[in-house]
């Protein structure tokens, strides 16, 4: 029954209450991995709840460096009562169970192609601790230490990890060392059965760090020199905020007086947040707001007002699986029609797609750039599995010689020399006009913002030729910002295939990974990663370059390939979309088999 | 009537301390109706302001959506101005004030545009006590869809085309005043002397100074039957006194007609004067002002005048406590941490 020793390479599952401490025992868990320098991926999969109901943590250990999901549980640690029953059948054939065996299972749960590891957890907690609380919270760490000892862990990494955790607390290290004991103690004594998932200590992730992108881009914020940010809390978008919020405390403060540089507002509702950006970039400040798929359709009026009247926006959204309140804890790629086009009349909006932690970071920080450079809102377009979860990435770096880039603001000086200031002409012939903060000369620079069509100088206009230039001065502002926007990513130096593959975001960990097993297949695929939107020249000759391109996108509706047809004019024929959209993050075998069905039907299609 | 506004100006025309004549203060012709009393408020707030001797480009000037919200187009063009969506004003009012708070604040709005969909925006600006004054025209009516009913239009007003109001008024004043702003006025749009002061008293305010004015509409809610049109109005005003503003240092010449004479001194040590022609009201009560609305609206009374003030609550800066320096001033090396902080940043995610 037993398959070949499988070493750095398998996924377990746990299978919580939440509410119950789990997270962080899973993560110490996830953590330890790490730090033993071998890639690991957790994805966080809760309910849309505080206490009581079924969560599961889900940990993928890859040697070869695979940080996307994949299908197939070799473990599953299954701690939850509710849902024990499915959380059995879910292991793979040849897996493991690692149950809590203070009450026998019923006999109808017992598979005879897996194996059991029984470990009566409530057990040994009221053996060991009196305090309720305690037994409930330390119940995780036990059977951490003990899936620790079966895949033989070096224990030292957990007394640097707790260490770490714990500064300034220590004396809660020893408790928690102490139940990592009971774990594996118990493990040594009482399990006799085989075991063939290990971990052994690699160097495969050199400087990495592991963070969520959510507070990646709270911290691209600090850098990018946002002094407001105004929000209104939102499932998966709230901790980008907070955050800023954390890092605000630790960089915004002014020493001397110990006031603060920033001013963070938690607004009525996702109107008011934007409103009050909208306010702030308008008054020269650097400000942000962040949401999710709900918050964006609610901030839809008030970002066509900053496309029309040409107010530099930072929106950070997170997306969720939609639609409408849809299942607001698990992730999707779903907002991104709506994002690009959001608002009434003809409007279009600068989109980045950032795929790690690293590239929040760096993202929000040249949102600020580039909202000021074209004054109009940036979106930068993450999701719930890139936001909330804790992702192997790249460390964050920082260019010290940069300055921050404030596009077309004319100062005191400039309004002196000149003779006669238009917010809205086109001096430079790039659609880009220049701007003035109120307050900067006494009586030079001084203008009307509206929504409301007006001419070059800012005065309300209804004539039709004033309203048409403008309209088509911000088309070509548009392809301006081409040159602006991040460069997509080509895995190949040159064109080898007739067949591309063309993904964004979080579905790189796993298009990455899918490319390699078709590669392994033999069939070959060129790949390409957008960054942003509108695409960039890169994108659009690899879009050219191929007959066939497979799109991966996780929505139902192919948006990114409506986005790429309407944009480019591309045929719908030649982009086949490959789609997941229940929910989780996709996975390589996803896109592989989807991607092999359709070359299938290519095949016989343009063979006939 | 004439579109072209004359530009002319004679040269020996009065100017204040910044040597600005009156006329510097004005903004485009305004192209609501003839008679409309938005506009004499529009004239009220060019007044304050020159008499105030403000610097056009130190006060922003925002509104939504509305005839009340095109009048900032009318008034101080040489100030920044933001018309932004139907209701939202406060938002971006709130944000602009974050990102600089040396400039004066002036949010105009209008009854539809308050205490219907702006409501929310309306009742949180007061939550957070944002330093700005915000002067709702209020016409009970839609005037720019031709005169619905707002939810401000009184039980039993009727309408132009004879259509009686079944609905409670929401009277913002009364409102202001629960929710706990900290300068709560009402005023009438034909009632200069009375205006006036109170928009600079309103201005020099640190904090959320409201300011509600009756403004007759006189196209399509001028009728008999209409609670808010210029007759019922001038019928009905009860005044809680007369008001006069001295800014700080200068000699106090206003003489009082009668009552008792009152003084309270402002945040910026400008004055606020005033006679009191009700001896239970007393303004820096809230009870005593709540009252004072209830009476009123017993009475079927427009109460007018400064009905609360209360200087002692923090604004929304000193309540985040940012920093002296306004936030659009700071620079890259005020902000940025810097690469050397991100390898300690790193290690900790390790």
């Amino acid at each position: 029954m037993s398959d070949k020793i499988k070493i750095n390479d398998f996924v377990v599952r746990f299978a919580n209450v939440n509410g119950t401490g789990s997270a962080s025992a899973n993560l110490l868990f996830c953590k330890a991995i790490f730090r033993m320098g071998v890639p690991v991926t957790p994805k966080n999969i809760f309910p849309s709840n505080i206490q009581g109901l079924p969560t599961w943590y889900e940990v993928r250990v890859s040697e070869k460096g695979y940080l996307g999901r994949r299908d197939g549980i070799d473990l599953m640690v299954a701690v939850n009562a509710q849902s024990m029953e499915a959380d059995i059948k879910s292991v793979r054939t040849g897996g493991y169970l690692l149950y809590d065996s203070s009450k026998k299972l019923p006999d109808h749960f017992i598979r005879d192609d897996i194996h059991f590891i029984p470990i009566p957890l409530m057990e040994i907690c009221n053996e060991t601790y009196t305090d309720a609380r305690l037994r409930l919270l330390f119940k995780n760490i036990i059977y951490v230490g003990a899936i620790a000892e079966l895949m033989q862990f070096d224990f030292t990494v957990f007394e640097s990890l707790l260490g770490d955790q714990f500064k300034g607390k220590e004396k809660l290290i020893a408790p928690n060392l102490n139940a990592l004991k009971l774990g594996s103690d118990f493990i040594k004594a009482n399990y006799k059965g085989t075991f063939d998932l290990k971990v052994e200590r690699r160097d495969l992730l050199k400087d990495a760090i592991m963070t969520d992108g959510n507070s990646a881009c709270g911290l691209g914020a600090i850098y990018g020199g946002a002094t407001f940010a105004a929000w209104y809390p939102i499932t998966p978008s709230t901790s980008v905020v907070e955050g800023f919020m954390d890092y605000a405390d630790e960089f915004r403060e002014e020493k001397e007086t110990g006031k603060r540089k920033v001013a963070i507002i938690q607004a009525e509702d996702e109107l008011a947040a934007i409103g009050m950006v909208i306010g702030a970039n308008w008054n020269g400040a650097r400000a942000f707001t962040a949401t999710s798929g709900p918050g964006l359709s609610l901030m839809n009026e008030f970002i066509g007002l900053a496309y029309f009247a040409e107010i530099p926006l930072v929106l950070i959204d997170v997306q969720r699986t939609g639609p409408s309140t849809g299942m607001p804890t698990r992730t999707q790629q779903s907002d991104i029609l709506e994002a690009a086009y959001a608002s009434h009349g003809d409007t279009r909006h600068i989109l980045l797609f950032p795929s790690t932690p690293k590239e929040c970071f760096d993202f929000t920080a040249t949102a600020f750039d580039l909202a000021e450079q074209l004054q109009t809102p940036v979106i930068i377009m993450t999701d719930l599995d890139l936001g909330m979860n804790d992702h192997v990435s790249p460390p964050f770096s920082w260019d010290d010689s940069k300055d921050y880039k404030r596009g077309k603001v004319l100062d005191y000086d400039a309004l002196e020399s000149i003779q006669k200031f238009g917010r809205y002409l086109d001096v430079d012939n790039d659609g880009i006009p220049y701007r003035t903060i109120p307050g900067t000369h006494p009586t030079k620079g001084s203008f009307f913002t509206r929504g409301t069509s007006r001419d070059e100088y800012a005065v309300y206009t209804e004539n039709s030729e004033a309203y048409q230039r403008n309209m088509d001065r911000l088309v070509k502002k548009w392809v301006t910002a081409r040159e602006y926007v991040p460069s997509s990513q080509l895995y190949q130096k040159q064109h080898s295939s007739e067949y591309g593959i063309l993904f964004f975001g979080t579905s790189q960990y796993a298009a990455e990974e899918a490319m390699d097993m078709l590669k392994e297949a033999k069939i070959s695929v060129d790949g390409l990663r957008i960054k942003s939107f509108p695409f960039d020249q890169i994108a659009i000759n690899f879009l050219h370059d191929h007959k066939h391109i497979f799109v991966v996108e996780q929505n139902r509706d192919a948006q990114m390939k409506s986005l790429i047809m309407i944009e480019l004019g591309i045929s719908s024929e030649k982009l086949i979309s490959v789609l997941n959209y229940d929910g989780l993050p996709v996975t390589a075998t996803n896109i592989v088999h989807q991607i092999t069905h359709s070359l299938e039907r290519v095949e016989k299609y343009t063979n006939v | 009537m004439t579109f072209i506004k004359p530009k002319f100006r004679h040269p020996d025309l009065p100017t204040n301390k910044l040597g600005y004549t009156l006329s510097y203060y004005e903004g485009a012709l305004s192209t609501l109706c003839a008679g409309c009393g938005h506009d004499s408020i529009s004239a009220a707030i060019i007044q304050s302001a020159f008499e105030m001797n403000i610097e056009p480009h130190k006060l922003a000037k925002l509104s939504g959506i509305g005839c009340s919200s095109k009048t900032p187009a009318y008034f101080l063009s040489n100030s920044h101005g933001f018309n932004s969506v139907h209701g939202r004003m406060p938002s971006v009012a709130t944000g602009a004030n974050m990102a600089n708070k040396d400039l004066i604040y002036l949010g105009v709005s209008g009854d539809g545009d308050t205490a219907s969909i702006g409501m929310g925006q309306f009742v949180h600006v007061i939550r957070r006590n944002l330093k700005m004054i915000y002067i709702v025209m209020n016409n009970g009516c839609y005037g720019l869809t031709k005169g619905q009913d707002s939810a401000t239009a009184d039980n039993g007003s009727i309408s132009k085309s004879g259509i009686v109001n079944q609905f409670q008024a929401i009277d913002l004043c009364g409102l202001a005043i629960e929710l706990g702003a900290t300068f709560v006025a009402q005023s009438f749009s034909g009632d200069k002397k009375q205006l006036i002061p109170l928009i600079k008293a309103g201005m020099a305010h640190n904090g959320f100074a409201f300011i509600n004015v009756i403004s007759p509409c006189v196209t399509f809610n001028n009728n008999k039957g209409s609670t808010k049109s210029y007759d019922f109005v001038r019928d009905h005003l009860e005044a809680t006194g007369t008001f006069d503003f001295v800014p700080e240092m200068e000699e106090i010449t206003t003489n009082y007609e009668s009552g008792e004479k009152h003084a309270i001194k402002l945040h910026d040590g400008s004055l606020l004067q005033f006679n009191k022609l009700d001896n239970e009201w007393d303004p820096l009560d809230r009870f005593s002002a709540m009252k004072a609305v209830h009476q009123a609206r017993e009475k079927n009374e427009i109460i007018t005048g400064l009905l609360y003030l209360n200087q002692k609550a923090m604004d929304l800066h000193e309540l985040v406590n940012t920093c002296d320096r306004p936030l659009n001033t700071l620079k890259k090396e005020d902000l940025c941490p810097g690469n050397g902080v991100l390898a300690v940043i790193n290690a900790g995610l390790r």
